[in-house]
C-alpha cells in the first residue's frame, strides 16, 4: 500500500514537473523543474532497487549537468522572451498531436505485451554493479573514459574559438 | 500491486512529453533541456526491465547512457555559447546556413 502511494506520488511529480519543464515560459524554472524530475526519478530508482544508479543521478544529472545548463543560462544572460517563444502555432499542434500520439503507442505496446510479470531481486548496490561493470563491461568502461576525454578536449576547443 | 507496466507507462508518458517540447520549443538550451527528459525516460525503462529480469545489465547501461549525457551535454552547452557569441541567437530556426 505504501509501494503504491510512494510510486503514484513520485510519478505524478515526475510528469507534472517534465510539464512544466516544456511549457515554462522563465528558463530558470524549466532549469528548476528538470531538478525535480532528476530527484523523483531518483526515488523512483530507489523503489526499483538501483541504488547506485539513484546516488548516481543525484550526484551526476543534479549535480552536475544541471549547474552547468544554470551556469550557462545566466554567462548568456537572456532575455526571458528570447527563450520563451515558441514555434507557429500549428507547428506547436503538429508537436502536441506527434507527442500524443507516441505517447498512446507506447502505451498501447506496453499493454499488449502483457508485461505483468512479478518483480526479481536486482539490488544495485555499489558492490554488486562494480562487480558486473568490472567483470562483464571492462571494454565499454574504458571506452567511457575516451569518450569523456574527447568531450573535454572538444568543449575546450570550442570555448577557445575567438569571436569577431 | 506496482508492477512493471506502471514504470513502462510512466516511462512513455516522459518520453512523449520530452518529444513535445523537443518539437515545440525553438531555443537551443531549451531543445536540451528536453532531451534530458527523453534521456531519463530511457533511464526509467531500463531499470525497470533490469528488476524485472533480476539482472543488473539494465542498470550497466543506466550507466553509461548517464555518462554519455553528460558528455553531449558538454559539447551542446558549448555551442550554444559560440551560437550566441558568434550568431547573438540561440534561436534553432535562424542557424540554417548548414542546410544548403
Amino acid at each position: 500500500m505504501a509501494e503504491n502511494i510512494c510510486f503514484f506520488a513520485f510519478a505524478g511529480l515526475t510528469l507534472l514537473a517534465a510539464c512544466t519543464v516544456v511549457f515554462a515560459r522563465q528558463p530558470l524554472y524549466s532549469v528548476l523543474s528538470l531538478l525535480v524530475v532528476m530527484f523523483s526519478l531518483a526515488a523512483l530508482f530507489v523503489m526499483l532497487g538501483a541504488y547506485l544508479v539513484a546516488a548516481l543521478q543525484v550526484l551526476l544529472y543534479a549535480g552536475a549537468v544541471l549547474v552547468l545548463f544554470l551556469f550557462v543560462m545566466m554567462l548568456l544572460n537572456l532575455e526571458p522572451e528570447a527563450l520563451a517563444r515558441m514555434r507557429l502555432f500549428t507547428l506547436r499542434g503538429a508537436g502536441l498531436v506527434v507527442g500524443l500520439a507516441i505517447a498512446l503507442l507506447l502505451i498501447a505496446i506496453v499493454r499488449r505485451g502483457g508485461l505483468a510479470g512479478t518483480w526479481q531481486a536486482a539490488e544495485g548496490t555499489v558492490e554488486s554493479l562494480g562487480t558486473v561493470l568490472l567483470r562483464y563491461y571492462v571494454l565499454p568502461f574504458e571506452l567511457t573514459s575516451f569518450l569523456i576525454l574527447a568531450a573535454i578536449i572538444g568543449a575546450v576547443s570550442l570555448a577557445k574559438i575567438k569571436h569577431h | 500491486m506496482i508492477g512493471l507496466a506502471h514504470y513502462l507507462v510512466l516511462s512513455a508518458l516522459l518520453f512523449a512529453i520530452g518529444l513535445i517540447g523537443i518539437m515545440t520549443r525553438r531555443n537551443v538550451l531549451m531543445i536540451l533541456l528536453c532531451i534530458e527528459i527523453m534521456f531519463n525516460a530511457a533511464n526509467l525503462a531500463f531499470v525497470a526491465f533490469a528488476k524485472a529480469w533480476g539482472n543488473l545489465d539494465g542498470q550497466v547501461v543506466v550507466f553509461f547512457i548517464i555518462t554519455v549525457a553528460a558528455a553531449e551535454v558538454t559539447v551542446g552547452l558549448a555551442i550554444a555559447i559560440l551560437l550566441a557569441r558568434q550568431l547573438k541567437t540561440l534561436n534553432v530556426d535562424e542557424v540554417s546556413f548548414l542546410k544548403w
